[in-house]
């Protein structure tokens, strides 16, 4: 669906995208995460056929976004992370008119979308708060027939009851077989919806895959409660910051680690044994290198 | 806390956001007063002329209810600053309406004022802030007028009495303007009331200075603050006093601005916001259907001002051949307007003037584009399967079709008002041509607009600093002599005179030229460039 590599684009002296890697399978829901200025605008922008690029490639479904922008676009639907609406038109307006720009709507699924977000589209964008405006935008991407959806963090303004009811109707839209590409730096939103995550730092692609795939490199926290506390565990290697308080040892794991680490404990004795995969915050963090304690 | 708490910063912070804005409107104002008044002055040397110049103008009440009377015949001032203080004062208070609009309700609708108004900020201080702003503006103006107006000639306290006639004019539709910005929710709705409020002011003058006489204009004039401006009348008698009636009016309209202000809530106005339709109207599906839909309450507004101008106008035109009728009149109408035929030179002289403001109207419609894209409208549609050209050519549309519209109906107004008084039809054609004659240079101004939108939509405030310069240019550049080529770089000085000069094609079909070339290279440029981040 998307394909991007090796792209650059730069503004003046700073350089938004350096090398930017991407790619979206079909039927995907991919999480793109990364801080405000890491470049996720930006590179949703270049998808968009808004911004050209200096280098690399991009292809969004099979087509050069900036040369077949308008064919496109009938493809696919925009959510902007910023939503600016016509204060003079209603909601239901700029629903209507979006779409049909877009090339046309499903009506019926509009109503339902209208009632699920309980917006009420009389009332002129001038007086919607920010969530509303959200809304408006969300519902006139997701009443479009199309087969790609870009969100630029399409609930920071939604409250929690509609963030659910975000994350049904982008459940559904998967389920027909539509991809989605979710610009979040809300982690638990990504983590609820993606297949695959990417994470971006400075412009670049740092890491990308499932969640498993990229908790598999990381360490997992293992505590254990022990009849007795075994000797050489934190010279063991694989084992990492090995803490005894007690019959209880906490300790960090890598995959090759856990397979020497379980016999060891199973030996000494185990009353009570967790094992927490790293969390996506955890993964996050050690990308932008903030030390979680 | 004090509800003005704040608005000392308030209001540096919003003279550092118009620290260009601000310098330059000052100069502008006052650089047009002096070189208008130094030009004027040049031609009457002495007191016969300036006698005679004065009762061309106090004689017809056409030039009456535009300008005003000039209360001193003799008075080298008063004649010199006869357009200033009528024209010149419409244009003060509207730089002061929309001085307050913008720091006031323009804030408040981008939602920065609920950021400040978190802050240790009283309820009062934007509100207040902005007021300064536009008093700022206003004596600056004043002050800079005064001096120079001194400084070529004319007298000290007749020169003082100006300035301040005109920054108290101003100061009085700024309290109206912030009047207005209670009552509205959107910053443009504001100025437009604001702008209405203006309109009946100057009608009121213009009637009451008709129906008066040399020793004093009706109580209508004495009821329009536009009026009280005037009645100052400076160089002629200095009636200082008056200052003290818009001094009031000002004090007492901001005093209840602030009133209202406490009485409703952020974001509010005192006229509630109407639901509207659930869904689109059917039409509503193209890029120049929604151009359409943002813009046309503007123009129908902007028609109705030109028909009701233009029949006004064109009903007391026919007075013209009697009461002018003295060789002096004549040439002076003659040098201004370009040829012996009197009514012909009125005519021409006054679709002249009427075209920048029709260019201007353009500027505004065409303006439309760059600010869509700044405020972040555009993003969403062109991520929908709008091709960039036709976005570009919705806006556009409106500017041509609505320049084109509104040129016809001054033509035709004018046209049947005059024709309704004298009883004959003969001008209308020819008075319709000479309207029609300005729109390829109407046109190239929306042009210009559209090849700096192709660059940046922030350039494209360029084309109002344009426009000034060719007003200037058309205004007083034959009678300043400027060179030749100063006066051929404005497209206004390319049209045929008509009726009183003969058509000639060749300068229409250049200026129309160019102005499709300019949309052209603006075009191609557009569809090359990143769309700009708000």
């Amino acid at each position: 669906m998307i394909s991007m590599t090796g792209v650059v684009k730069r503004f003046g002296s700073t350089t938004a995208l350096d090398g930017l890697d991407l790619t979206v399978a079909e039927g995907e829901v991919h999480g793109f995460l990364g801080p405000n200025g890491a470049g996720k605008t930006t590179t949703l922008r270049v998808l968009l056929g808004l911004m050209r690029i200096e280098a690399g490639s991009v292809t969004v479904l099979g087509m050069d976004p900036w040369r077949d922008a308008v064919a496109l676009h009938r493809r696919l639907a925009y959510v902007p992370g910023d939503v600016s609406l016509w204060p003079n038109l209603t909601g239901g307006e700029v629903i209507d008119l979006l779409g049909r720009l877009r090339g046309g709507l499903d009506e019926q699924r509009r109503d339902r979308l209208v009632e699920m977000f309980a917006l009420d589209p009389t009332k002129k964008t001038r007086t919607y708060s920010k969530g509303n405006r959200q809304k408006v935008a969300l519902i006139a991407a997701l009443s479009s027939d199309v087969e790609l959806l870009l969100l630029d963090e399409p609930t920071a303004g939604l409250d929690p009851l509609m963030e659910s009811m975000f994350r049904t109707v982008i459940n559904e839209w998967r389920d027909g077989g539509r991809s989605v590409l979710l610009s979040s730096h809300i982690l638990a939103e990504a983590e609820a919806l993606s297949d695959r995550l990417s994470i971006i730092r400075s412009g670049r692609v740092v890491e990308t895959g499932t969640l498993a795939q990229l908790r598999h490199l990381r360490r997992t926290t293992v505590t254990a409660v022990l009849r007795s506390v075994p000797d050489g565990l934190a010279a063991m290697p694989g084992v990492h910051e090995v803490v005894i308080d007690g019959q209880t040892i906490t300790c960090q794991v890598d995959s090759e680690g856990l397979d020497r680490l379980l016999p060891a404990l199973s030996a000494a004795g185990v009353d009570s044994l967790i094992t927490q995969p790293p969390s996506l915050e955890q993964l996050f963090l050690q990308h932008y290198g903030v030390t979680e304690t | 806390m004090s509800r003005f708490t704040g608005t000392w910063m308030l209001t540096r912070f919003a003279l550092r956001r118009d620290r260009i804005l601000l310098p330059v409107w000052i100069l502008v104002f006052s650089l047009m007063t002096i070189s208008s008044a130094s030009a004027t002055m040049a031609l009457y040397p002495d007191v016969a002329t300036r006698v005679m110049a004065a009762s061309a103008v106090n004689d017809v009440p056409v030039a009456v209810a535009m300008y005003g009377r000039i209360w001193d015949p003799t008075s080298l001032g008063a004649l010199s600053l006869l357009k200033m203080s009528a024209i010149g004062g419409v244009m003060i208070a509207i730089l002061a309406i929309m001085l307050v609009t913008r720091h006031a309700r323009g804030e408040e609708e981008k939602g920065r004022t609920e950021l400040l108004g978190a802050t240790v900020v009283g309820a009062w201080a934007g509100l207040t802030a902005a007021v300064i702003v536009a008093l700022v503006a206003m004596l600056g103006i004043a002050v800079l007028s005064a001096l120079g107006l001194w400084a070529v000639g004319l007298p000290a306290a007749g020169s003082w009495a100006f300035g301040l006639s005109w920054a108290l004019t101003g100061m009085a539709f700024a309290a109206i303007s912030a009047v207005a910005n209670q009552v509205t929710t959107s910053a443009r709705a504001a100025t437009a009331l604001a702008l209405v409020a203006l309109a009946v002011a100057y009608l009121m003058r213009a009637v009451g200075d008709v129906l008066g006489d040399a020793d004093g204009p009706s109580i209508l004039s004495w009821l329009s603050p536009i009026g009280w401006g005037q009645q100052v009348r400076p160089y002629a008698g200095d009636q200082a006093w008056v200052l003290v009636l818009p001094a009031v009016f000002a004090a007492l309209v901001l005093w209840v601005a602030l009133a209202l202000q406490s009485r409703r809530d952020l974001g509010a106005g005192l006229l509630p916001d109407r639901t509207g339709r659930a869904t689109a109207a059917p039409g509503l599906r193209t890029p120049l259907a929604l151009a359409w839909r943002l813009q046309y309450p503007m123009l129908l507004g902007w028609l109705a001002a030109y028909a009701v101008m233009g029949a006004v106008v064109g009903s007391i035109v026919n007075d013209l051949g009697d009461m002018m009728d003295t060789p002096q009149a004549r040439e002076m109408i003659a040098a201004l307007g370009g040829t012996d035929v009197l009514m012909e030179a009125f005519i021409a002289l006054e679709f002249s003037i009427i075209a920048f403001v029709t260019a201007a109207y353009g500027i505004v419609a065409a303006r439309r584009l760059a600010t869509e894209e700044a405020d972040g409208h555009l993003e969403p549609v062109l991520a929908c399967s709008v091709p960039r050209l036709r976005f570009l050519t919705s806006h556009l549309t409106v500017a041509l079709v609505g320049t084109t519209l509104l040129t016809l109906t001054q033509g035709a107004s004018f046209a049947l008002g005059s024709a309704a008084s004298t009883g004959s039809t003969a001008l209308v054609g020819a008075t319709i041509g000479a309207a029609m004659a300005y729109l390829p240079a109407i046109w190239l101004m929306t042009a210009v607009v559209v090849l700096l939108f192709g660059v940046a939509p922030r350039f494209t405030v360029v084309a109002w600093i344009l426009l000034v310069a060719f007003v200037l240019v058309s205004e007083l550049g034959a009678l300043l002599e400027w060179p030749q080529w100063v006066l051929d770089a404005s497209p206004f000085s390319h049209v045929p005179r008509l009726p009183a000069e003969p058509m000639d094609w060749l300068p229409l079909l250049a200026l129309t030229g160019i102005a499709v070339a300019l949309t052209v290279a603006g075009s191609a440029l557009f569809r090359r460039r990143d769309l700009s981040t708000p």
